[in-house]
């Protein structure tokens, strides 16, 4: 049986996380003074080595993303992504309230590889309860003088979803409505007031003491290795345990669910698992010993995204489930562009139909085109990722529509 | 109750804190009463226009008076598998108004979310961003009545 490996919740349950004398007591700030003695090329190369790849769902080389940023820019900002926002997710809440100190140490790391001296954290608006844990985390570290020159801001996001997009995060910072950019230029050539930006997401940040202090190559070595180290998952739906865990990439769905999670409730049959929040694609049976990482998920048509895993017994109605999701993404979408604001609103106009049975054949192949075009004609990650539940769903459960469908 | 003025005002030096300035007011009104648009607009140095198009997008902004109990039930789809269906028609029957209404004694609204980030014991709700989890339809009484 696979065992957990905890690097990102390394302190969970170990320290109080009121209290910043505890996190330095772990070894709290090591990482960063370490960092501190590093240039920053030297810094951003040791992360690039480790192959450190962003756990809030696109999974960029982290380094590289740095390298963008030019160095000899005046001002710059690093932003930490904390608006977890895909239904399913709660791993950076865990994270964040398990453990505040590490990702300002994390955020702090950054600050130094790119040469800026102010960060933002963006917190979801679910979470006000993070925020002032968060705020109180900050004064502290001020007090003790471990960030040195590098300030931390927290600002509060207002429920949109879209937010989760890096552009339209830097875009609510900035005081408007929270709509992704046009890209390039990219952040990190010009994101926040059109400065150098750098944009990770919390767990993405929390790896970083650890892999500065124990180095890239003890970093590399661990889990899958073109997407190294251990991921957060939040186990939701129909298991036994719904727990968060922190494991190796290297994990398999079926050990997840049966070895963690406990199995299925109730002595029920698996039927589906949707992996990386409502934005992910369905699972089937027959797919359960793919690994958890990036790659291999991406290998099954599925992705890893945020590391949710939320799991359907037998009994699940999967296209109702899709409808839901469906009316999910017609809600979030923020209307800035054509294919999204339209698509998700006629996705879940067909999916409803299909849902109350009264759809045909044709509304089937008209939602798969609307699907492929949105994939490909979506400004952002909602749009292009909407279509994904509707289109895995009708690859592996084609039957259960087939059984909604008007016979004529 | 310091004025809305005083309140939008404390936040001026921020850059881009409009909207932590509506959250501020929130705070102390539960919503955003219709000076605060052009309050916020002559503070942060933006149109009227533009500092109601940010009210607007944000789905815990409001422009709209509401409940002193703020209910929001997630519906969405780990929500969904778990109940919040009946839940929500639970909390509706309760409180005599459908989703997206206020009680006319204005104590409390209820709203419809999307995920509230608690998904380890679903159904959610949130009463003034306090989660209630794993909740049932029989135990909406007793959580109605925790509002005094």
């Amino acid at each position: 049986m696979i065992e957990e490996k905890r690097i990102v919740l390394r302190n969970a349950d170990l320290i109080d996380p009121e209290k910043i004398e505890d996190y330095l007591l772990a070894g709290g700030y090591q990482g960063l003074e370490k960092a501190r003695s590093m240039s920053s090329p030297d810094l951003i190369a040791e992360i690039k080595k480790s192959n450190l790849r962003g756990r809030g769902g696109a999974a960029f080389n982290c380094g590289l993303k740095w390298s963008f940023a030019p160095a000899d820019a005046p001002v710059s900002y690093v932003v930490c992504n904390f608006d977890e926002g895909e239904p399913g997710t709660y791993k950076d809440r865990i994270i964040v309230q398990k453990d505040p100190q590490s990702l300002l140490e994390g955020m702090a790391i950054c600050g130094h590889a790119v040469n800026s001296k102010q960060g933002y954290i963006y917190c979801r608006g679910e979470y006000p309860y993070v925020v002032d844990l968060l705020n109180r985390a900050i004064d502290q570290a001020r007090g003790k003088g471990v960030l040195g020159d590098f300030d931390i801001e927290v600002r509060m996001g207002g429920g949109a979803y879209v937010c989760g997009e890096e552009t339209a995060l830097i875009e609510s910072i900035e005081g408007h409505r929270g709509e992704p950019r046009i890209k390039p230029p990219f952040p990190g050539v010009a994101g926040l007031w059109a400065q150098p930006t750098v944009v990770n997401n919390v767990e993405t940040f929390t790896n970083l003491p650890s892999i500065v202090l124990n180095g890239a190559e003890w970093f590399a070595a661990i889990g899958a290795p073109n997407y190294p180290g251990t991921k957060v998952l939040t186990l939701t739906g129909d298991v036994t345990n719904r727990v968060s865990i922190e494991v190796p990439t290297t994990a398999t769905l079926r050990e997840v669910i049966y070895d963690f999670g406990g199995g299925i409730k109730e002595g029920k049959k698996f039927k589906a698992v949707q992996v990386g929040g409502t934005s992910g694609g369905f699972i089937p049976e027959s797919l359960l010993d793919t690994p958890i990482d990036f790659d291999s998920m991406r290998g099954i048509g599925a992705t890893l995204g945020t590391g949710a895993v939320f799991v359907m017994d037998e009994t699940r109605d999967i296209v109702d489930i899709t409808t839901r999701i469906a009316k999910f993404f017609e809600h979030e979408s923020c209307g800035k562009c054509n294919p999204c604001r339209e698509g998700t609103f006629r996705a879940y106009e067909i999916m409803k139909k299909i849902n109350q049975g009264q759809a045909s054949v044709q509304d089937i192949e008209n939602l798969t085109i609307l699907s492929q075009v949105m994939e490909k004609a979506c400004l952002c990650g909602l749009g292009q990722a909407a279509p994904s539940p509707i289109l895995t769903t009708l690859k592996h459960f084609y039957p259960e529509y087939q059984a909604r469908l008007q016979l004529n | 109750m310091s004025t809305i003025k005083d309140i939008i005002l404390s936040y001026r030096d921020k850059p881009g804190g409009i909207i932590e300035a509506y959250h501020a007011v929130q705070k102390e009104y539960n919503y955003l009463p219709e000076e605060t648009i052009a309050t916020a607009a002559s503070t942060f140095g933006v149109s009227e226009a533009q500092a109601y198009g940010v009210a607007t997008f944000y789905s815990y902004l409001s422009v709209e008076q509401r409940g002193k109990y703020i209910i929001r039930m997630c519906e969405s789809a780990p929500c969904h598998v778990a109940g919040a269906e009946a839940l929500i028609k639970a909390f509706e029957a309760a409180l005599g108004i459908m989703a997206g209404e206020t009680t006319a004694d204005g104590k409390f609204t209820l709203e419809l979310t999307e995920c509230v980030g608690q998904c380890q014991a679903t159904p959610v709700i949130t009463i003034n961003n306090v989660p209630y989890l794993n909740m049932s339809p029989e135990q909406v009484p007793a959580v109605l009545a925790l509002c005094k």
